[in-house]
């Protein structure tokens, strides 16, 4: 079953510039036939030698998946997916999975080195374990020794289903039920990679863990399974980052991530997301359905998610919080950027169960071109959620006046005691401060980039170093052309 | 350094403000160009200056010997243009320090100078904040976020003395200030004079020009140069006040 990507490439022509990550790797790719039935999903199963548990999960979730319908509320406008057209599963066609970065496909390092990605010696300077995705299978994990003297589980999902079957049993799908959605029951029947992460009681992970994913092979939806335990009084930081080659049909990514925070545990999960976002007539570019969500099962626990949403032609994304401990503490932090004819709904839910819970959101969004963002946030305090409080920010910044700003929240009390707090701001970046800049000697990219920057400061600052100062210049780039 | 020719500009509503301004600056000199409310003083610094929503219908502008009308904003400023502005904008979110040090790395870029590094530049800020007798609060706040309005216009001075330009407009700058930050705009006024500088002084009174004494004083009325003279010109328009220039329109 493969494919010859190398057509692709003549096809694509002179790769148009604007888009600095498209190109296509030439390499053979294992895929499953397209289509999507019983069949695929026990092709993609015994491809990756699952135990029948697993593959019983899949069907379920497959069952689930048929019966139910895209959802239609977000402020989308998203073209018909024909699910049957797509292909299933892709893997760089390998016998065995490489011991180490020899091992790895040539081809595949360069385009890891293209995209600037701390890999080789570079990782280890930098400090970073990075859990490289191509396509759907991990091609190689650094740092796994260090991690692994010190307990630490970082390993693809499919090691962590043969090494750690009763981790992966005990937590899979226990924040993200296999039925959840319709996109995360998509996921839990053909997922095929994607990264686990367990760190053991009162362990401070003392590196940022950190995946790139990269989707390659033509029409292959990515369905990437992230699932984090950080145990008893642990922490533990992930950064995910995405970048993916240019391509004229849409692209379908479906990931799902889950997190499980138990009692004094904090996870810290950052994304800078830079799919292709389609040319600037509107055409391609990546839909990016994600399911992301996380659970405070523990008191004192904390999770929070820092989001910078660059990329995609349709951003549907929502990373959530569920307070279940006492005094556990939700945050969300989001940058969500559309130009040209980007889309983008996107907040997050927290949700209130514990006593003296704590959540705060604070959302950046920035409209250019003729980009729609809307920010939906669901903010819902449980019966028993004694004292539980949440503050809310929501700030739009509109470039231009075709671009669209929205903001829905959704707000749910069922406990006198409980507080909520919501502010919402939107703004126009106006002529006078670019030309205040610009009377200084910046330039009107870099005039508008330091006002953007300077508008995303509060989210920003959350970012882990190295991610902030790439995701200062992704905003740069994104916004490209979008005045002048 | 600065000369202006029968120059003519619109605003966006399509009404003629500027109505033949002619004007010749030379390097060394400060200028005053005073003048009632509307008579085209702010409409001139910002078509110097290249503010979007002007439209120069007559006459030329040249800068050291060439055409300033035909480069955008950021290239006039970087070529040694510099305007303090009546009213400061808002920057959320951006450090004053960050700000000044982009601004003026671009600047020195532009030059072909080395930027400067950290270090180097807060010695430069310091050396600055000294002579202007401005307190170091000021760098670490966003770009004039919840300044006062004397802050604002102190900042615009330090931004002036940092940028070091060639040709400084102070729109108004003295405007509304109480007498130690008139002071302090005058102290980098006279700082910044020298033989190969010059500065155009846009002011409604004349109090500040008993701290900063010009070469010339220039009457603007009509959207015209109506009178040229000394510096005792400001002091007889103190005591006469602009009716006598009428409206020239």
């Amino acid at each position: 079953m493969s494919s010859d990507t190398s057509s692709d490439v003549s096809k694509l022509g002179a790769l148009r510039e604007g888009y600095k990550f498209g190109f296509v790797t030439e390499i053979d790719s294992d895929s499953a036939p397209p289509g999507l039935n019983d069949d695929t999903v026990r092709y993609i199963s015994a491809k990756k030698r699952e135990p029948q548990w697993l593959l019983d999960w899949r069907l379920e979730a497959f069952h689930h998946w048929q019966k139910m319908e895209n959802p239609h509320w977000a402020k989308l406008r998203v073209a018909p997916i024909d699910y049957q057209a797509a292909t299933y599963y892709s893997a760089p066609k390998r016998a065995n999975a490489p011991k180490s970065l020899d091992e790895v496909d040539p081809e595949i390092l360069q385009t890891y080195e293209k995209l600037g990605i701390p890999l080789h010696e570079r990782a280890a300077l930098a400090g970073v374990a990075v859990d490289a995705v191509f396509d759907s299978v991990s091609v190689a994990t650094t740092f796994k020794k260090t991690l692994g003297d010190l307990g630490i589980i970082f390993c693809s999902f499919g090691e962590a289903v043969r090494e750690h079957p009763e981790l992966v049993r005990k937590y899979l799908g226990s924040v993200v039920p296999q039925g959840d959605n319709f996109f995360a029951a998509l996921n839990s029947a053909v997922f095929s990679d994607g990264s686990f992460v367990y760190v053991p009681k009162g362990l401070r992970c003392p590196m940022e863990l950190s995946t790139y994913f990269r989707i390659n092979a033509a029409k292959t939806g990515q369905f990437e399974r992230t699932l984090i335990i950080a145990d008893q009084g642990s922490y533990v930081s992930y950064l995910e980052g995405c970048t993916a080659p240019q391509r004229d049909e849409n692209q379908l990514h479906a990931a799902v991530v889950e997190l499980i925070a138990l009692e004094d545990a904090q996870i810290k999960y950052s994304t800078v997301q830079n799919w292709y976002p389609g040319d600037a007539e509107g055409k391609g570019g990546i839909y990016n359905f994600v399911t992301k969500r996380g659970a405070c099962k523990g008191a004192r626990s904390k999770i929070s998610w820092t989001q910078v949403e660059t990329g995609s032609a349709i951003t549907w994304k929502y990373p959530s919080c569920i307070l279940e401990g006492d005094d556990s503490v939700g945050e969300f932090y989001s940058v969500a950027i559309t130009n040209n004819f980007q889309q983008a709904d996107t907040g997050t839910k927290m949700i209130h169960i514990g006593k003296n819970t704590r959540s705060t959101i604070i959302s950046k969004g920035i409209s250019a071109g003729k980009g729609q963002n809307t920010y939906r946030g669901l903010v819902r305090m449980q019966p028993k959620a004694q004292n539980a409080r949440n503050y809310t920010q929501c700030d739009s910044l509109l470039i231009g006046d075709k671009c669209g700003a929205h903001t829905v929240p959704y707000i749910e009390t069922r406990n006198p005691t409980a507080r909520v707090e919501h502010e919402a701001t939107t703004s126009k970046i106006s002529d006078d401060q670019l030309f205040y800049c610009q009377s200084r000697g910046l330039s009107m990219e870099d005039s508008l980039s330091l006002i953007v920057n300077g508008f995303c400061k509060a989210v920003l600052k959350e970012l882990p170093m190295e991610f902030a100062v790439e995701a200062q210049k992704l905003l740069a780039v994104s916004l490209e052309g979008s005045v002048g | 350094m600065l000369e202006i020719k029968g120059l003519h500009a619109r605003i966006a509503d399509g009404r003629e403000i500027l109505k033949g301004v002619d004007l010749d600056v030379k390097a060394g000199e400060v200028h005053a160009i005073m003048g009632p409310n509307g008579s085209g003083k702010s409409t001139l610094a910002g078509v110097l200056t290249g503010k979007p929503g002007y439209t120069v219908t007559q006459g030329r502008v040249l800068y050291q010997g060439s055409d300033l009308l035909t480069l955008a904003p950021d290239e006039r400023a970087r070529a040694g243009v510099f305007l303090a502005f009546q009213y400061p904008v808002e920057i959320p979110g951006v450090n004053n320090m960050y700000f000044l040090r982009a601004a003026l790395n671009a600047t020195r870029k532009q030059r072909g100078e080395a930027e400067l590094d950290a270090g180097q530049f807060l010695k430069a800020v310091r050396a600055k904040l000294k002579l202007l007798d401005i307190g170091e609060d000021l760098l670490q706040r966003g770009v004039n976020v919840g300044f006062s309005g004397g802050e604002k216009k102190r900042n615009e001075i330090f931004q002036m003395a940092m940028l070091e330009p060639k040709l400084a407009i102070l729109d108004e700058t003295d405007s509304g200030l109480d007498i130690d930050a008139l002071q302090t705009v005058a102290k980098g006024i006279n700082a910044l004079r020298g033989p190969d500088r010059a500065v155009l002084l846009i002011t409604h009174y004349q109090r500040l020009l008993d701290h900063v004494v010009p070469d010339r004083v220039h009457v603007l009325s009509g959207g015209r140069i109506a009178k040229s003279g000394g510096k005792e010109l400001a002091l007889e328009l103190e005591k006469s006040g602009y009716a006598a220039f009428g409206d020239a329109a």
